[in-house]
């Protein structure tokens, strides 16, 4: 009678896309200690992202970025309660199987790290544990559906702590379904073809207007209103990477100096109610001046085609 | 008669849709005044520690406790939590409105994550269950009324105008426990 938490069948994906169901309205928030992942799960977090490096310090430091030290993810598992996810480079199967065999909550196949392979992406379907993966464009998103993601996190362009790309993406991703939605049934064969996704999902698409897994938005989100400003395009919750413990590109905030742990916490619980209460700009004035300063960021205007993460996926 | 929907964070939406569907008016809550225009309350599934944090604000907690001594009121998960008397893994602040202990994710992280199919008490086929990172009664006090159990466990409770699940109703096809609350709220 009971459905176990199989990798295939509709009982499985359902209950990949249930978790997410559970983290919508809230803020995941990438956390490189168990010190951090505390005040996270203090602050409101709905999840967090263990990680070994943010994305601000990779951009940095440069080098391979690979899937964290399992014994870090282990101890901050053991330390929060609220789910624990951590990434796996894309179409690293191999990481993710050590990721699943962990137990962590989800798992993102993520563009931040360093590709492990530049033409296939990870079979999620394979896995009884969740997937997210980022994606750009309406035809990305289907692609990683297909391959079994249970999540998309629309990619801004993570560690810069500048939200131009989620929400140039987000718009794109959210016009690309309007147009799906007035388009006549053989329209949507030759769209399908252009969006180079299966026409079954395009179909999806089309009928009920939205993605058929929770859409959350990622990527240079620095401050309340940032959040404020992807819920209000339509994202359903949104991932905090280097915006709430990095000082600047290069350095975190330290958390036993009491001024600096004061900062991440503000910021934290800032964009926790900022998600939700998106819509209430009285809300967003409150919580933006209880916040000391945001992140230094980097401008994507100023990043060479080369040096973007986004464009890594195919 | 207008129900609403605790909308702090969580699967708010598909409780929304759920009641929509079986005719309710649903309406999402976000703030403490709202909850004067709404003569009943679903608290969703999500993270229970996020929905403290957020009730924790501008006296919300206290506004909410009031509610739901009052106005039929059902949790579903995190909601259930919410609503308990006695929290436990870890330990936390709750509402105190139910007489019953609840530990939470006690079956285990997402891998552990299930349906199934729990007999109720009101006879019929079995109701699907949907248990995502689940919490547990683990014990009911006087006046509860366990309309289902998974195991040895319950997991669907009801004392007076109040009713709590570990599992999600709303993510199932199966409507009949949110027409169960319907009823308990009356025409």
């Amino acid at each position: 009678m009971s459905e176990s938490n199989g990798a295939n069948g509709t009982g499985g994906l359902r209950l990949k896309t249930g978790l997410a169901e559970m983290l919508k309205g809230g803020v995941i928030m990438d956390v490189m200690s168990p010190a951090q992942a505390q005040v996270a799960e203090q602050a409101g977090a709905a999840a967090v992202m263990a990680l070994e490096r943010v994305p601000a310090i990779i951009r940095s430091e440069g080098g391979v970025a690979r899937m964290a030290n399992p014994k870090m993810i282990r101890e901050i598992m053991s330390t929060v309660a609220i789910p624990v996810m951590a990434k796996c480079r894309i179409g690293h199967f191999a990481e993710a199987q050590i990721l699943q065999a962990l137990g962590v909550d989800y798992i993102d196949e993520s563009e931040v790290l360093t590709p492990a392979d530049e033409a296939h992406h990870v079979d999620k379907h394979a896995f009884h544990i969740p997937f997210v993966c980022g994606a750009r464009n309406l035809g990305e998103a289907l692609r990683r559906i297909s391959e079994g993601a249970a999540m998309i996190r629309t990619k801004g362009e993570a560690g810069t702590g500048d939200v131009v790309h989620a929400v140039k993406h987000l718009r794109a991703i959210v016009q690309e379904m309007k147009i799906l939605t007035v388009l006549k049934e053989e329209e949507l064969y030759a769209r399908a073809k252009e969006l180079q996704a299966p026409y079954e999902l395009v179909r999806m698409v089309a009928r009920i207007g939205k993605l058929p897994v929770p859409n959350f938005s990622a990527g240079g989100i620095a401050t309340p209103a940032d959040a404020a400003l992807v819920m209000q395009l339509g994202a359903e919750a949104v991932f905090v990477g280097s915006g709430i413990f990095m000082k600047d590109g290069v350095t975190a905030l330290d958390l036993d100096r009491a001024e600096e742990r004061a900062c991440a916490e503000a910021r934290a619980r800032a964009i926790v109610r900022a998600t939700t209460h998106y819509d209430d700009p009285a809300v967003l004035l409150e919580v933006s001046e209880q916040v000391p300063s945001a992140m230094k960021g980097l401008a994507v205007a100023a990043l060479e085609e080369k040096a973007m993460l986004q464009t890594r996926g195919w | 008669m207008k129900v609403g929907v605790l909308a702090l964070q969580g699967d708010f939406d598909a409780h929304r849709r759920r009641l929509q569907e079986l005719g309710a008016s649903a309406t999402l809550v976000r703030k403490p005044a709202q909850l004067d225009e709404v003569e009943a309350l679903v608290i969703p599934g999500g993270e229970s520690s996020t929905l403290l944090w957020h009730l924790e604000q501008h006296g919300f907690f206290h506004r909410l406790a009031e509610f739901v001594r009052a106005r039929p009121t059902f949790g579903t998960c995190a909601g259930a939590i919410l609503l308990a008397s006695e929290v436990a893994n870890p330990p936390q602040k709750s509402l105190g409105a139910m007489n019953i202990s609840v530990e939470r994710n006690a079956y285990g992280r997402q891998i552990n994550s299930f349906i199934g199919g729990v007999h109720w008490t009101r006879g019929g086929d079995p109701l699907e269950a949907v248990f995502i990172r689940a919490p547990r009664i683990t014990s009911v006090g006087e006046g509860v009324e366990v309309l289902a159990s998974e195991g040895s466990h319950p997991v669907l409770v009801q004392q007076g105008h109040l009713m709590a699940a570990t599992f999600h109703p709303e993510l199932s096809a199966d409507k009949r426990v949110h027409a169960a609350f319907l009823e308990l709220i009356g025409p």
